[in-house]
Order: structure tokens, then sequence, then C-alpha cells
């Protein structure tokens, strides 16, 4: 069946992440002035105090670790037929978070304590669109 | 360069209504319930609609407002940033009063938020930032994303699904005193435990009403607030602020970062301390919501405010009486439930709140979310 949840349409600063994704690399932005690593993608640095426009597109690790979550019971259209399932911040270990689903698992609080170490899956959902799960480290 | 505290005491709230019925109002549109709640609020004060000079509100544009009201006021606010939009209209009510730009202002809220009546469509394109970043995922409104920070919380405090179901339990009570209410029968931790999850730790108790109604308020100067029957309920205290809008983005997932802000700019307009507030509407979209605005406004330390609810201060013989329409988890909650936290500020500091009354009542505090933790705003409300 074709997938039926809601894709994401890039925009032009977020383009390469999602090229990234579809090639199974992680690609996020750093700052070349502060260093530090950001995420989603803008065109310059939103650290407070630096907020330079010198940053540059690295592939990362896609290691993370688990920060909050919920486990939803309800799901909406398509999303009913994944009920219970988690929608997660997690932390990459380059420092920025995003919102994803951790999955692989069973879907328990027992199962899930804040902090896990996770992995990056990534979910090539349709031909143009992969999307950045996690899951627990697998070994 | 100006001082808050000069706009202090200057601007009352002389008119407040909410419609006649909320709760359940498949027969009447959203644009309705605005016009209504305004009508009402205006009778409340001898005004009408043809003493208005400034308008305010959230839902419609202001255009959509005034043309349904056919009104031409001089001064507008359109200011839209969800639940607390409301208590930002007030502040900058206070503002535009004391510069003059116009003399009445009408703040109003209506929303068919259980049946849907003459609501335009919603929802976020795909090529929004959440669109791209968070829709994906599976979230699906706010109990799905509101309710994300709270494992970090409850890692970081230990704070209990018990102590959130306490605030439920609390609220309750405070519904069983006010018989508009929607939800009346009494609740413990058990049945709160108990019900459906709908996005753990979220169970439905957890979560606010949803419903049809509508409130306004009217706001005039200092020298025209006596002249009414209704003792004028002052502005004392004011700030907003707004972060982030998705909530993955949110930076302390244990700390409402822009309400510390709010909270401190109202103090300081009102030049009040935390014991001078004897009253607190707190929005209540769950169970948590007023748990972070009560540690980020520094009522308690960060991670005592599940324990402190669990201790029964703010339930009914409290010494900090909070949410004591029922809150939205229990009294009303059409979707920007803020104008009701301000109503019920100013329906106590009247001492029109009947049974649930707080006695030698003087000073209340509104706080409400612009947005999921989004943002913020505070108002400090007092009668004297």
């Amino acid at each position: 069946m074709a997938y039926n949840k809601p894709l994401p349409q890039a925009t032009p600063e977020t383009q390469e992440f999602w090229d990234g994704l579809k090639r199974h690399e992680l690609r996020i932005q750093q700052c070349n002035d502060c260093n530090q690593f950001y995420f989603y993608p803008r065109p310059f640095c939103p650290s407070p105090g630096c907020r330079s426009n010198n940053v540059e597109w690295q592939t990362v690790s896609g290691k993370a670790k688990l920060h909050t979550y919920v486990i939803s019971h309800h799901g909406f259209g398509p999303w009913a037929e994944d009920v219970p399932y988690v929608i997660a911040v997690v932390e990459l270990d380059e420092g920025p978070r995003m919102m994803s689903n951790i999955i692989n698992i069973d879907p328990t609080p027992e199962n899930l304590p804040p902090d896990l170490p996770l992995e990056i899956v990534y979910d090539d959902v349709t031909d143009e669109v992969t999307l950045a799960k996690f899951q627990p480290v697998q070994g | 360069m100006g001082d808050s505290r000069d706009y202090s005491h200057k601007v009352a709230i002389v008119g407040a209504s909410e419609t006649e019925t909320v709760g359940l109002l498949p027969d009447r549109s959203m644009l309705q319930l605005h016009a209504e709640a305004a009508m009402r609020a205006l009778a409340d004060c001898g005004m009408t609609l043809d003493d208005v000079d400034g308008v305010a509100t959230a839902g419609p544009t202001p255009a959509q407002l005034t043309e349904y009201l056919n009104i031409i006021p001089r001064w507008v606010d359109g200011t839209a940033v969800g639940g607390g939009s409301f208590l930002m209209h007030v502040g900058h009510a206070v503002a535009a009063i004391q510069a003059g730009y116009c003399d009445v202002v009408l703040v109003t809220h209506g929303e068919s938020g259980r049946s849907h009546v003459g609501v335009g469509g919603r929802g976020a394109g795909p090529s929004t930032i959440g669109g791209q970043f968070e829709a994906p995922f599976g979230v699906w409104g706010p109990p799905s994303m509101f309710s994300i920070p709270i494992v970090r919380h409850m890692h970081k405090y230990g704070t209990t699904e018990e102590q959130m179901a306490e605030i439920a339990v609390a609220t309750r009570k405070w519904a069983e005193l006010n018989p508009r209410a929607m939800m009346r029968d009494p609740i413990t931790v058990k049945d709160v435990l108990d019900s459906r999850l709908i996005a753990w730790p979220l169970h439905l108790l957890n979560c606010c009403l949803v419903t049809d109604g509508g409130g306004a308020l009217v706001l005039v100067s200092e020298e025209r607030a006596k002249d009414f029957q209704k003792p004028p309920v002052w502005v004392l205290g004011r700030g907003e602020a707004t972060a982030h809008t998705n909530i993955s983005m949110m930076k302390d997932m244990t700390e409402w970062t822009s309400a510390i802000q709010t909270g401190k700019d109202a103090f300081a307009m009102a030049e009040m301390l935390h014991s001078d507030i004897q009253h607190a509407m707190f929005y209540d979209a769950f169970t948590h919501v007023p748990m972070y605005a009560l540690e980020a406004l520094g009522f308690v330390k960060p991670g005592e405010g599940g324990p402190y609810f669990a201790e029964g201060h703010t339930a009914p013989g409290g010494d900090f009486p909070m949410n004591t329409n029922g809150g939205g988890l229990s009294y009303t909650h059409t979707g920007m439930y803020g104008m009701f936290a301000i109503m019920e500020s100013v329906t106590q500091l009247r001492g029109e709140a009947g049974e649930r009354q707080i006695e030698n009542l003087h000073t209340s505090m509104v706080h409400a979310p612009a947005g999921m933790f989004s943002g913020t705003s505070t108002l400090i409300l007092g009668n004297e």
C-alpha cells in the first residue's frame, strides 16, 4: 500500500538535510566560528552571541540519546495502525536535538529510560523521502 | 525611556462576561460567539459597541471581527499566539489607553472548538518547519506535543504520574463548586491513572476538555474606571514572551524558560512579591502545564511543583487557590482558554464567584501559554 502519512517538503535551506537522508547520511550544519552543531537547518548559526553566517554541512554519526518522549496511544488516520508508537526528541551525540520515532522496541516506559543510547535507522518511506528514525543501540 | 511601573494601576477591566452558556453550542458560529460575549461584556458596564474605539482579538483577524461587529476602531491588536493571546491583549491595551491611541478597548474571544461551526481550515503545510521536522513522526495535536517534555521533568526531579493526577483532582474539586462547569463529579487519583492512555504519561483525565464558548473584556482608563457600578479590576502587572513554536526546539525540557521572564516583568511592573499573590489562574491545558508555570514563576523551586500540588495547596481550603473555576481540565476549554482564566480572576476580584469565592481577595495572577510551552503571558490583577 502506498505510504499515506505526512511527508516533508524540503525548502532551499533544508534541501541538503533531506538529500543526505536519501543517501543514508545524516547531514547537519556546524558553525565554523563557534564550532557548535545545530538543527534544524538554517543559513546562519542560531547560537546566542554568535549568529555567524560562516556555517558548513557535516555528516554526523547518527548516534544519539533518548531525551524525552511520549507513547502515543491515539493515532489519527494512517497513524491508527501504529498505536502505540513513540514520539521522541533525541539528542544527537554532536549536541542538537530532533524529533523522531523510536522503533524496533516494545513501546513501554520500562524499555525507554531517558538517556537510552540510540542509533539512526534510515527509513525509506517512499522513493523520494527517507526519514531519520532511531532504535536502541544494537548488541 | 519608559518605566512599566508608571503603567500599573492606570487601566482597569470594567466590563467582563462570558457567553450566556459554555460547553456544547452547535447553534452558534465562531464569530457569533465573539459577538455575543462582546455585547454581554459591554452590557455588563453599561456601554454599547458604539463606545468602543479599540479592539483586540485572536482567532479571527481584527478585520473579520470589526466587519462582523460593524465598527471601525482606531486601535487594533491581532496578536494571535494561542491561548494566552488575550493576556497579551490586556497588556497592550494598558499601553494603548495610556498613549491616548483609544479610550475603550474591547477584547474578545469566541471559539467553536467542539462543534467547528464557521471555522476555517487548519494545519501546517508540509514545507513549514513543523511540516518537515515534526509531522512526519506522527504528532497529532497538543496531547502528543505539549506532553513531550514531561518525561524529562520526571527523570530530573522524580515527578510522578500520581502528583500530576493530584492536579486534576484538586481542579475537579473547584469545578464541583461551579454550576457552569462541564465536569463536576468527584474524581480520585486512581480515576485519573485508570483513565484511558492518550499519550503516556498523559491519561484522559490529565487532559483539558474540548468545548464551545466565548468571553470578552472592556478596559478603560483610570479616569473613566470610577464611572461604573461594578468595582474596577486593575491591571497591575503584565509580561509576555515567545520562544520556539515546535516542541522539539524547546531548549530545556524541564523548565518553562519564557515564563520565568514574563513573571519577573509582571512582578516588577506591579512592584509586588510572590507573597502578595492570593489567587492564581494558571492555564491548565494538561495537568503538567500549571506545574511548570508554578516553578517558572518562582512560587516553588524547580522540581517542587509536583509535591506542592499533591500537598493540596491549590485545592479548595488550600493556601494558594488555583484554577478556581474548575480550569480547562473541568470547567471549559474552547481551544484558547486564556480568556476564561482572566474571566475567573475578574469574577473572583469582583466577589461574584458564589460558592467558590475566595474571601478577602485583592490580588490574582493569570498565566497562560502562547502555544505549547512556546511563550507565555502573565497578568497581575487587583481590586484595590
